[in-house]
């Protein structure tokens, strides 16, 4: 008899414009919670924690950071097409500060820092993700709210029958 | 290999976005970039016309892994322009914050991102916790994580983005029940960081770095204070840092990167044990001799063992003040001047941080200076990358074997693309 395969709730977990702050705690909140995790999470994509990531469907991404370029934005997008749930974390991904400071820069420090802009195309503004996509959690915080990312993990496991 | 085209346009296992592009024609290395993929975020424009009081914390969004160095030497920076002397209490919990931060931050280095490269495998989380060897790992990391993480909360609030430390002093000091349990969890990890340090010890991972180590030192060992030793043998005051950084532009990266006095130079733990290695606790000199015998080494490989060192120095030091020290609330030391010029130099779990701030009269930021350790040794990286390239392209070695060669060239340095990226050089006038 074939071992009957354990269903795993489906992991991906991303940077863009940050300073990865949520990760951190996503990583120290491993220290309590990786056996748990290790048995119900397949994480697909996690550059902190894996070479080989692949970019396919989704139960649940994470999305860490503002929206600073075009590329970004694409890859936000095909996230999200992707994803069954996606969940903003972190306040750059929730309103986007601090990341987003220079949208309020005034006219003389815009044009200070205008030739890095174009050198690297950034966007005009720097954005929140809910003005990109459809998010479904938001979990805000500088770094995230922990309390409400486990809370968050735990809803997901239900909602995709993992326990 | 006499031909190969690679872009790893995503660097796994390490602190933000990198890509490196490599181009080898006729067994001759054609390019071999390094870039800092994250953009920029524009904390030196951002700080200006913000009130002193919140710089610390805004400046610690620089960077998640290491906030809690920035946050320290953005309060040293505020309280040198403005006159503030720290109180012997919290010079004790500015040096257990930063034993704290090393502490957590080597050990998620080491484990999550590095050890993967010695088992051979993807992720640490695919460590086998049937296999005895692989089980006891996984415990270990996650038990010397917490020890740090623990000894960070109950002095700093929290390990990212702390909350008591700010300019003047602490605003809450741990209990007796908290040094003691931070006691019985340093304790409790130390045979894990010995068979760490026995791990990579052992390790045969080799090249020699090229460029010259500079680090801030300080007898005894530590991370906040003394003078910046490094290049040909210079002995730099701390206030003097930036004069010795030349500034270079490389067009296809985020990030600042620098030379010193024209030559390369590398900034980390691998420096900072090859200059004072002497200066180490003393139970850690005892119980890490054979390692440390291994000092002073060129082999960017033994930045790794380096940390790991670093972890136990952190641990055996955090114990005997937290056994010896008695802390009370004390009332955050007053500005002695309105305004004024300050540095803050520290040594960040990557290496030597400078920030530099000027306060004007009506207590904001006029403006302010920040140098990273990655973008000091994003030259070194670029030339150890192409040694190493060009070691591999006579032998049998396929493009995968050349890009994880290359990944874990660049683990070892284990660069901060988050701090690399925060800001926009500007001169300083």
């Amino acid at each position: 008899m074939p071992k009957p395969q354990i269903k795993k709730l489906r992991v991906g977990w991303f940077s863009f414009t940050c300073c990865e702050d949520s990760t951190i705690v996503f990583t120290e909140l491993l220290n309590e919670n990786w056996e748990a995790w290790k048995k119900l999470i397949d994480f697909r994509h996690a550059r902190i924690l894996q070479t080989k990531n692949v970019l396919d469907e989704m139960d649940v991404a994470f999305v860490e950071g503002a929206i600073s370029s075009p590329e970004q934005a694409e890859k936000l997008k095909k996230i999200r097409s992707l994803s069954t749930m996606l969940v903003a974390i972190g306040a750059c991904a929730v309103i986007g500060l601090p990341s987003s400071q220079r949208n309020d820069f005034d006219e003389k420090t815009k044009e200070e820092i205008e030739f890095i802009l174009t050198r690297f195309n950034h966007l005009d503004r720097v954005q929140p993700l809910k003005e990109l996509v459809k998010v479904d959690v938001e979990i805000p915080g500088c770094p995230m709210d922990e309390k409400k990312f486990l809370a968050t993990v735990d809803l997901a496991l239900k909602k995709f029958k993992i326990i | 290999m006499h031909q190969v085209d690679l872009s790893l346009t995503e660097i796994t296992k390490v602190e933000g976005s990198a890509s490196l592009d490599i181009k080898v024609d006729n067994g001759k290395v054609e390019k071999c970039q390094f870039s800092i993929k994250e953009f920029k975020r524009f904390y030196t424009q951002a700080m200006r016309g913000k009130a002193y009081a919140s710089l610390p914390q805004l400046l610690a969004r620089i960077c998640g892994t290491c906030s809690n160095a920035h946050l320290m030497c953005s309060i040293e920076s505020c309280e040198n322009a403005l006159g503030i002397e720290p109180t012997p209490q919290s010079q004790i919990l500015k040096e257990l914050t930063m034993s704290g931060l090393m502490i957590r931050d080597h050990a998620l280095h080491l484990y999550l991102f590095s050890l993967p490269d010695i088992y051979k495998l993807d992720a640490f989380l695919k460590f086998d916790e049937s296999d005895p060897e692989q089980h006891q790992l996984l415990h270990d990391a996650f038990d010397i994580k917490a020890a740090g993480n623990y000894l960070a909360t109950i002095v700093a609030g929290r390990s990212v983005h702390a909350i008591y430390p700010t300019i003047g002093g602490f605003i809450k000091v741990p209990n007796a029940a908290e040094s003691a349990e931070a006691i019985k969890k340093m304790k409790a990890v130390r045979p894990a960081v010995l068979r760490l340090i026995k791990i990579f010890e052992k390790c045969d991972f080799k090249l020699d770095v090229q460029a010259l180590p500079t680090a801030l030192v300080s007898d005894p060992f530590g991370f906040l204070h003394g003078v910046i030793k490094g290049g040909k043998n210079n002995v730099i005051k701390k206030e003097d840092y930036p004069n010795h950084l030349d500034h270079v532009v490389l067009p296809y990266s985020q990030a600042s990167a620098y030379k010193h006095q024209g030559e390369a130079f590398m900034v980390g733990a691998l420096p900072r044990i090859n200059l004072s290695k002497q200066s180490l606790h003393k139970q850690t000199q005892k119980d890490a001799a054979s390692a440390l015998k291994l000092f002073p080494s060129k082999n960017i490989y033994h930045n790794n063992l380096a940390q790991a060192i670093e972890i136990l120095h952190c641990i055996d030091s955090s114990i005997e003040i937290l056994k010896n020290t008695k802390f009370k609330k004390e009332p955050l030391v007053k500005p002695t001047r309105k305004s004024g010029t300050g540095i803050g130099v520290v040594e960040a779990p990557r290496g030597t941080l400078y920030h530099k701030v000027e306060i004007g009269e009506d207590g904001k930021v006029i403006k302010g200076e920040i140098v990273v350790p990655t973008g000091q040794n994003q030259i070194s990286i670029e030339l150890d990358l192409r040694k190493k390239l060009e070691e591999l392209i006579p032998g049998d070695a396929t493009k995968e074997d050349i890009a994880f060669e290359m990944e874990k060239l660049i683990r070892a340095y284990d660069p901060c693309m988050s701090c690399a990226a925060h800001f926009l050089k500007v001169n300083w006038l």
